[in-house]
């Protein structure tokens, strides 16, 4: 049997991993966050009463790790999204690939740089 | 059948007809059918080859959702006309047309060539790991090493899932479910040494990357084969292979 004319590989896997991170970190942490940040935080429902106050979340956002968390929980976050979107608009034929791909995959990217810069310009 | 006061009751099957030699494109004609509670809409069709209109042409073989010939459109869903029943469906008319997304040859029966090719394109046979003679004996397989890939090897290549996935319909080139449950069948096998191949063979775009995992392949899947967690397992796999073909010896060929 002949071998078959060697495929072009597409690239898709990278944002399918980026999307399926993204899903995976949505999932388990998506719904805590929205609970603590949007219901318990502003109501102050068993949170300790400086929980959401500035210089904790500053700490927070200047220690290495947590803006490591920071990043991957932002950025992959619109990652995900931008996966989804961009496929469903592909689908509905909503414009040039291009434009769709700058409207999402764009946007993402551009949220993980500024994200990536904000986190180094409030220092450690 | 003794006597025919007991079949009174008639079912009406629209069917989408299409003869090349005559008709310039497809079009629907009604056809009265005597109805018994036991009857599929493949034995419909057969009542009205026998005694309405020899000239309807279906595929179908084993009348028990085996062999996999009869898939239709029924009421606008894919599906095997020999295991779906005229009284589970709604009553009124019965809509059958040729599965979606294939070439109509004629009336019902759709052109298979593409399908075929596909299937051929994965290398749908074990590439064994270490080949043995025969005086060397079998390969032996443990059960939980059989139970890695048996359910993808219950497909019966009835094309539902083609018919039923939207981005095969959009992208004729996409491999499509039905092949990607089978390169699961051999890719999971444990007697099996063809993986890099087969993985070659879906890392493009017409590859399992077409897949926008919608899924309703496998809800029509008569055979639940599950061909979306297939094609799953292979994203996860062509992924890993994406990032690690950069390292092999062998990639720049």
């Amino acid at each position: 049997m002949s071998e078959a004319v060697p495929v072009k590989r597409s690239i898709s896997p990278i944002f399918w991993l980026l999307f399926g991170a993204g899903g995976m970190l949505s999932a388990l942490f998506g719904p805590a966050l929205i609970l603590i940040t949007d219901v318990l935080g502003p109501t102050g429902t068993g949170l300790p009463a400086d929980f959401e106050s500035y210089d904790h979340a500053l700490a927070f956002a200047r220690n290495p790790l947590g803006k490591l968390v920071l990043l991957a929980v932002i950025s992959l976050f619109f990652w995900h999204g931008a996966e989804r979107i961009y496929l469903t608009l592909k689908d509905m034929k909503a414009g040039p690939l291009p434009v769709l791909k700058l409207a999402t995959y764009g946007v993402a990217a551009a949220v993980t740089l500024v994200t990536f810069l904000l986190l180094l310009a409030i220092g450690f | 059948m003794s006597e025919a006061a007991t079949l009174t009751k008639t079912v009406e099957l629209r069917i989408l007809r299409y003869l090349p030699a005559s008709d310039e494109s497809p079009s629907f004609r009604s056809f009265q059918v005597p109805y018994s509670d036991d009857m599929s809409v493949l034995q419909a069709l057969q009542t009205i080859k026998d005694t309405l209109d020899a000239t309807l042409s279906f595929r179908w073989s084993c009348r028990m959702a085996v062999c996999g010939s009869c898939g239709m459109m029924i009421n606008g869903e894919p599906r095997l006309a020999c295991n779906t029943f005229l009284r589970n469906l709604p009553p009124g008319p019965v809509t059958v047309e040729a599965l979606k997304n294939f070439p109509i040859e004629r009336d019902l029966v759709v052109s298979v060539g593409d399908f075929v090719k596909k299937i051929e394109s994965i290398y749908p046979y074990i590439i064994p790991k270490e080949p043995k003679t025969v005086a060397q004996g079998t390969y032996l397989q443990t059960p939980a090493q059989l139970a890695a890939y048996e359910s993808f090897s219950d497909c019966i290549n009835c094309m539902l899932c083609y018919a039923a996935c939207p981005q095969f319909g959009e992208n004729p080139d996409f491999i499509g479910p039905g092949a990607m449950a089978l390169l699961q069948r051999y890719n999971g096998d444990s007697r099996d040494g063809g993986q890099q191949k087969r993985l070659d063979a879906i890392a493009g775009e017409d590859g399992v990357w077409s897949c926008t995992a919608v899924g309703i392949c496998s809800e029509v899947c008569p055979k639940h084969v599950d061909p979306a967690n297939a094609i799953n397992q292979n994203k996860t796999n062509s992924a890993f292979d994406f990032f690690l073909h950069y390292l092999r010896k062998d990639a720049a060929q």
